[in-house]
């Protein structure tokens, strides 16, 4: 069984040489990366007459956690769709009109073409993802849950399920990796029990461990700390940041930055469906076209946060709205 | 008191009734689409039809019975292939809109008068013109037995040979359907029916697994299908939409997605509606409901059972609450 993994530091050297690896690289939307596991070109898609997504050339560097951020409606969950097969992209090839050939989508995932590629197809590749809106299966067991996530099973074969012998050692092998998994995620003493009984942020953990269950190289996640409470999010960001240390490729969508900027070794900005920058953390969340499209000026403080609201930080704040008062009387 | 136990006799009957049996076969088809994995088939008597045209064109044609039987099967095969290509790919709604009138279009097809000569048309095929090889096949030989109550020809065409049969193939496919339900296939089947969306994203071809479990059920449609034209005669008004309606009933008295529910909803379905009829025939004066009337009370019977199901135990009689219940979500 792997280590309980530890939230912070504690990182093993593989997990610092991807990190190493993307050092030195350009902060410029759509630069190349070193080794880039996941290249897109030209993905559009348009609903009527609105284009929710417009990303001209964008590199995934393999091994490292990715952060894709950006405002409500920037296209997020939609690009995430197009990658993983969910979604066509508008400016897929067609087989009469359509763009172009050097016009049309295009992306790779680890060296293959993932153009006109299902989504289970995808998944099996090795790129599997989670919903925003968990998709636990309620009325299937935890176990059952698990097991399903499991590549490789001969006893989905119809015709060789009927004679348990064949499956059965498959079987064994997959609840104990199951069991792993559950554990790791503090989810084993719920395993005999409905997934639809768990609680939303139990549910967003019992789909992570799930998606894990068939060993991705890369795995998508899409908001997975949305009502997750904060001491499981800590954990959840030890997770993130140990199945980097075992050499898989993560790229999530998060809404909040404090994660953002402690977990992820490169940003990704999308707005209104392009990417408009992309970086280290810290370059990124310094950059005023993010600040402005999406940070806020506040971003650096944490404003639940009383711990880290020092005297002057609640002084300066209290001057500000002081300030605005004034300018908002003046105006009445 | 003497009608009491005549009662009870016709109700004993129709438990062991190859009839019933045949439902029953159909219904655990059901099963494996609506219970296992959320299919809304709208149509299994649509499949019941193919496989008795399938068989008895077959027989009829001269074919040997194991071949007919093949030919039934493989008509019931490219039935669910015809209509499960356009629609697993669409919302489930859009598969009950077709098997119900791609249901009724065989229906119409079977009782054209233009196919007279192959389907007798609306009057349909006697029993006679294709039992033979079946009751050929019979170990039992001549004469009647009695078993408890019950007193029936071995072979002849409403016999124990029949029954046997009958309910011989509803024990092997339960076994059948147990199996494969245990294992890793029938958990990525519950798994559709939860999330179709969930178990692609796994890396599992939902499209595929869908298309087996509508041919399988279909299949076992067709199964059904023969069974109840064997004892009886072929007709295909008696497999249109109320039919499909039983199969329904049956499934959700008994509970889906469980091995025995639809076996055992079978047989209640019967049941009931021979006891309420039984007792309304034998307690109300013919002045307030004749004998017609009493049939047509039990169905509305039947209607009101079926809801009161719906409202107070969703799961039916043998389902697990936590697993199904209607999917109202």
């Amino acid at each position: 069984m792997p280590s309980d993994p530890t939230p912070t530091g504690g990182m093993t050297a593989q997990g610092a040489a991807a990190k190493a690896s993307i050092a030195g690289v350009e902060s410029v939307p759509g630069v190349a990366k070193p080794d880039a596991i996941l290249t897109v070109d030209n993905v559009v898609r348009r609903f009527g007459g609105m284009t929710a997504v417009d990303v001209g050339h964008l590199e995934v560097q393999r091994g490292i956690i990715t952060a894709l951020i950006g405002p409500n409606g920037a296209g997020k969950t939609t690009f995430f769709n197009l990658i993983t097969g969910f979604d066509k992209p508008s400016s897929a090839a067609k087989l009469i009109g359509g763009p172009k050939a050097d016009e049309a989508a295009r992306s790779q995932f680890n060296g293959k073409s993932l153009s006109g590629v299902g989504a289970a197809q995808v998944a099996k590749r090795g790129m599997v993802r989670t919903f925003q809106l968990t998709k636990a299966l309620s009325r299937m067991t935890v176990m059952e849950n698990m097991r399903l996530g499991a590549k490789d099973q001969p006893g989905e074969n119809l015709l060789v399920s009927v004679i348990k012998p064949l499956w059965i050692a498959r079987e064994r092998e997959i609840t104990a990796q199951a069991e792993d998994l559950l554990a790791r995620f503090k989810l084993l003493d719920k395993k005999d029990d409905m997934a639809g009984s768990l609680s939303g942020g139990q549910k967003k953990l019992l789909e992570m461990a799930r998606a894990l269950m068939s060993e991705p190289t890369m795995i998508m996640l899409d908001e997975p700390m949305a009502g997750v409470n904060p001491a499981l999010t800590q954990s959840l960001l030890g997770h993130i940041q140990s199945l980097r240390d075992d050499g898989m490729t993560v790229l999530f969508v998060e809404h909040d930055m404090h994660m953002v900027r402690h977990i992820s070794d490169w940003v990704v900005v999308m707005a209104e469906g392009k990417v408009v920058a992309e970086g280290p953390p810290t370059t990124v969340m310094e950059d005023q076209a993010v600040i402005d499209a999406y940070l806020g000026a506040h971003h650096n403080t944490d404003l639940g946060d009383d711990a880290l609201l020092s005297d002057e930080v609640a002084e300066e704040l209290a001057k500000e709205v002081e300030e605005e008062d004034k300018r908002t009387e003046g105006d009445a | 008191m003497n009608e009491l136990l005549t009662t009870l006799n016709a109700i004993l009957a129709s438990i062991i009734s190859p009839g019933t049996a045949a439902l029953a076969i159909a219904a655990i088809g059901l099963n494996i689409h609506f219970g296992y994995t959320g299919l809304l088939n709208m149509g299994q008597a649509g499949f019941m039809l193919i496989g008795a045209y399938g068989f008895v064109i077959s027989i009829t044609a001269g074919l040997p019975l194991i071949v007919a039987v093949i030919i039934a099967l493989i008509a019931a095969t490219l039935f669910a292939l015809i209509l499960g290509i356009p629609t697993l790919k669409l919302r489930g709604d859009y598969l009950a809109i077709v098997t119900i009138s791609a249901a009724e279009i065989l229906r119409m097809i079977g009782r054209s008068s233009l196919l007279t000569s192959v389907t007798g048309g609306s009057n349909g095929l006697t029993g006679q013109s294709y039992r033979g090889p079946f009751t050929d096949l019979s170990f039992l030989g001549d004469g009647q037995s009695t078993l408890g109550p019950f007193t029936y020809d071995n072979t002849g065409s409403n016999g124990w040979w029949v029954r046997l049969v009958a309910w011989s193939l509803v024990a092997i496919i339960s076994l059948f359907v147990f199996l494969i339900m245990r294992s890793p296939w029938g958990r990525v089947l519950r798994g559709i029916r939860e999330d179709e969306d969930a178990v692609r994203s796994l890396g599992k071809n939902v499209y595929f697994y869908k298309m087996q479990a509508l041919i399988l059920g279909g299949v076992l449609g067709a199964v059904g299908g023969i069974m109840f034209v064997l004892p009886a005669s072929l007709q295909a008004d008696s497999m249109g939409r109320a039919m499909t309606f039983f199969i329904w009933t049956a499934l959700l008295l008994g509970g889906a997605a469980t091995i025995f529910g639809p076996i055992l909803g079978s047989i209640i379905f019967f049941a009931l509606r021979l006891l309420v009829q039984g007792l309304a025939g034998q307690f109300v004066p013919t002045s307030i409901m004749n004998s017609q009337q009493t049939e047509q009370f039990s169905w509305i019977m039947i209607g009101i059972v079926l809801m009161l199901l719906v409202i107070f135990r969703p799961q039916g009689i043998l389902g697990d609450k936590k697993e199904l219940s209607f999917n109202a979500k």
